[in-house]
């Protein structure tokens, strides 16, 4: 009988970012430095000739415009493919997608999915580096080492710094991704939500975690608190009442001030004022939120320069 | 299958025959497709027309699957019954049931027949097993009683459940009244909506929606306690995973409830922390379980509450597999490893003895649909034996599958057990 061929399943290409999870402590203050290196507004040609797709399968404000300005400030074209308006709408896979955009001439892949894993799967059959910016319910990797940037633009290290993240942590890839990120940098954290947006589970994703179902007990003595937006389109037959959300959880000017004096407060964004935080929050002088928007330039073009071998 | 003419003659292995209570060298004589002979090596008088060498081999009663899906008629893509049925000839199957969630559903004795035609090219006996419901939708019980005509050994809805506890109940009532079981696909499918994994630390981990536990136990409960308010009603939970409902299958039979149940090699194999990567080749349904569940299960196939080893063989096509874990189909080949899974991971590793795992294979499932004259070498027997070296080390090469489809988790693994020869009626279908 003859053999068929099978597709060919690769480990994924030098310079992909698919979870902080697999990363090294090294890995990350690797990129953070380099990040610490490079400014928007002082483009270097690092990448000129390169092309960087991005494809987005989800909506995206923050992290798509961001992802081209870094690779447009370090000399690469981009190209954007939305899953409207492209052959995605008439049922091409995700593999074949791919596989086309290799054959376009696409030096890396950012890509942004709804399903969890996705950017493994492309990683796993192309032979270009693959990003993650966001990946169902999985990792936001982008989104952590810019929090992690802008933490360490505000505090010396993040070894010993307690970070609480408040909020819908079950259906949030930034709150896994983040977790990752602080542990492995020796941070404590503590996740603080009610049991449908939290399980206990949460406290086996890495070490040094603590679950608290009490704001105000998980806010006493944080260096840095961050809120987490319910997300509403995931949600997916689970009863949140949110009136008694917000009761318990929306982060106040009260609930802000258990904090140490000079917390962080940060939020990865989209904000929903009035929901998961005051518009008094929002707006305080702890609060980074802006300034993480801004952070993500320069973090993503250290990503992009890392995956394209322009990272030392 | 037609039975052949021809006689041979095994000799010299190690049968193991548990309805026989054998477990000693023996010589097997076949002959018109039936077994003629067991008897001390060197006693056979008769002339063989071939002589198969079995020294240092175990001699089995042909093995039994359960479970299988052969996706025809209607998905042919995926597989055929020519093409399932050589893999589980290559598996040491003599004998397979089908699944009835094919295009159209199995559910009219028509399809009951259609399938076990000649036509059809199957190199093992396939007996059907047919829907409980019509297009198993669960609503409406199918006829039982012309299905069992027609030639079906059972009844499911497999892949789904049979949710609504009025049908389950009426299902289980028409069982007792014609001695026919109801195997259930024990999954509350309102707790599992959109789930792809068991919920647990991995799948928190891998951000994907889980199942669980309860959603397989909670059904196993009910319908056993249904079980029992029908005298002769039989039960048979398929693909049991999880150690809750072993535990209510163990609970039945303590009180005399004909509740039978089935465990499959992977979940024995592998478990949740084993998804490597979202390979789709790690999504079935029920999904892989938890360690403290996989030991649980290992331990009811030692103890003898399991009754059988099941493949819930589901080839799919490339195409339905890599892709987005959330987005595959939920399945995995299983016909040509389950031997050389049972031999590594239940008798090398978890030392339960060959001869129970040779019952788990043969008497057991026999007895679970109540196949005459299979599952054993008696006298009399139809001359269905599966020949196996239980110390042969290979690795399973899957783009060498006789299955049409390739979504196996276990490509490249290492076992230990190999079926040597696969013979069905007197007739050798695969030559290891």
């Amino acid at each position: 009988m003859q053999a068929t061929k099978l597709p060919e399943k690769k480990t994924a290409a030098r310079g992909s970012l698919l979870g902080i999870e697999q990363l090294s402590a090294g890995d990350i203050n690797g990129i953070l430095a380099l990040a610490r290196k490079l400014d928007p507004r002082k483009p270097l040609p690092l990448l000129r000739g390169k092309r960087v797709l991005l494809l987005f399968y989800e909506a995206s404000t923050r992290t798509r415009t961001s992802f081209e300005i870094a690779a447009q400030a370090l000399g690469s074209t981009t190209t954007l493919v939305l899953s409207s308006g492209s052959s995605i709408e008439k049922g091409e896979s995700l593999l074949d997608t791919a596989y086309t955009l290799r054959a376009v001439g696409a030096d890396a892949i950012v890509v942004r999915h709804p399903n969890g894993g996705a950017p493994n799967l492309m990683a796993s059959y192309v032979d270009v580096p693959v990003i993650n910016a966001g990946d169902g319910m999985h990792e936001h990797p982008t989104q952590a080492l810019l929090d992690g940037y802008t933490i360490l633009r505000h505090k010396k290290k993040l070894g010993g710094l307690n970070v609480t993240i408040v909020g819908d942590i079950y259906h949030s890839r930034v709150a896994r991704s983040a977790v990752h990120l602080l542990s492995k940098l020796g941070a404590h954290t503590t996740l603080c939500g009610p049991p449908e947006l939290l399980p206990e589970v949460a406290g086996t994703l890495a070490k040094d975690i603590r679950i608290s179902r009490s704001c105000e007990e998980a806010v006493r003595g944080a260096d840095v608190v961050m809120i987490l937006r319910v997300q509403r389109e995931r949600l997916s037959g689970l009863k949140i009442s949110l009136p008694d959300y917000i009761a318990r959880y929306q982060m106040t000017m009260a609930r802000l001030r258990l904090a140490k004096p000079g917390a962080l407060l940060m939020h990865p964004g989209p904000i929903i004022r009035g929901l998961e935080l005051t518009w008094e929050v929002a707006d305080s002088p702890q609060s980074v939120i802006v300034e993480e928007v801004h952070n993500g330039v320069p973090v993503r073009m250290a990503v992009l320069a890392r995956a394209l071998g322009k990272g030392t | 299958m037609k039975p052949t003419t021809q006689s041979i003659l095994i000799a010299g292995g190690r049968v193991i025959d548990p309805v026989a209570k054998v477990d000693a060298p023996m010589d097997v004589f076949l002959r018109d497709g039936q077994v003629v002979e067991v008897a001390a090596p060197g006693k056979v008088r008769a002339k063989p027309a071939e002589t198969i060498d079995a020294r240092g081999l175990i001699v089995a009663p042909g093995f039994i699957d359960l479970h299988v899906h052969l996706r025809e008629p209607g998905q042919g893509y995926k597989e055929t019954i020519a093409t399932g049925t050589a893999a589980a000839a290559a598996g040491g199957f003599t004998s397979v049931c089908c699944m009835p969630n094919t295009t159209p559903v199995l559910d009219s004795p028509e399809w009951v027949t259609w399938v076990r035609q000649p036509q059809r090219g199957a190199v093992v006996n396939v007996f059907p097993i047919a829907a409980a419901t019509q297009a198993s939708k669960g609503a409406v019980l199918t006829d039982f009683r012309a299905l069992q005509r027609a030639g079906a050994v059972a009844v499911t809805d497999d892949g789904k459940p049979i949710l609504s506890e009025t049908t389950m109940r009426d299902a289980l009532r028409t069982s007792a009244e014609i001695n026919f079981p109801i195997v259930q696909h024990a999954e509350d499918t309102r707790l599992t909506q959109n789930c792809s994994m068991h919920e647990g630390a991995s799948s928190f981990r891998l951000g994907l929606r889980g199942m669980t536990a309860a959603a397989e136990s909670n059904i196993v409960d009910r319908d056993v306690q249904l079980a029992q308010q029908f005298n002769g009603a039989r039960l048979h939970v398929a693909h049991l995973s999880t150690a809750d409902a072993l535990t209510a299958v163990r609970r039945g039979k303590r009180n005399r409830a004909r509740v039978t149940c089935e465990i499959t090699p992977h979940h024995f194999a592998l478990t949740d922390a084993d998804i490597r990567d979202y390979d789709a080749n790690f999504k079935m349904n029920p999904p892989l379980r938890t360690l403290e569940d996989r030991e649980a299960l290992i331990a009811g196939l030692g103890d003898g509450t399991v009754d059988a080893i099941a493949t819930d063989h589901a080839p799919h096509a490339q195409h339905e597999k890599i892709v987005e874990f959330e987005r595959a189909a939920f399945g995995i080949t299983g016909l040509e490893t389950a031997l050389g899974l049972a031999i590594s991971v239940l008798h090398v590793e978890n030392k339960i003895p060959l001869a129970r795992i040779v019952e788990l294979f043969t008497a057991g499932p026999a007895r679970v649909i109540d196949l005459r004259g299979r599952g054993t070498l008696l006298h009399g027997s139809h001359a269905d034996v599966t020949i196996l070296d239980p110390k042969k080390r290979w690795a399973y090469d899957i783009a060498k599958t006789r299955s049409r489809s390739h979504n196996s988790p276990f490509g490249g693994r290492q076992l230990t057990g190999k079926v040597v020869a696969t013979i069905v009626g007197g007739r050798v279908v695969y030559r290891g």
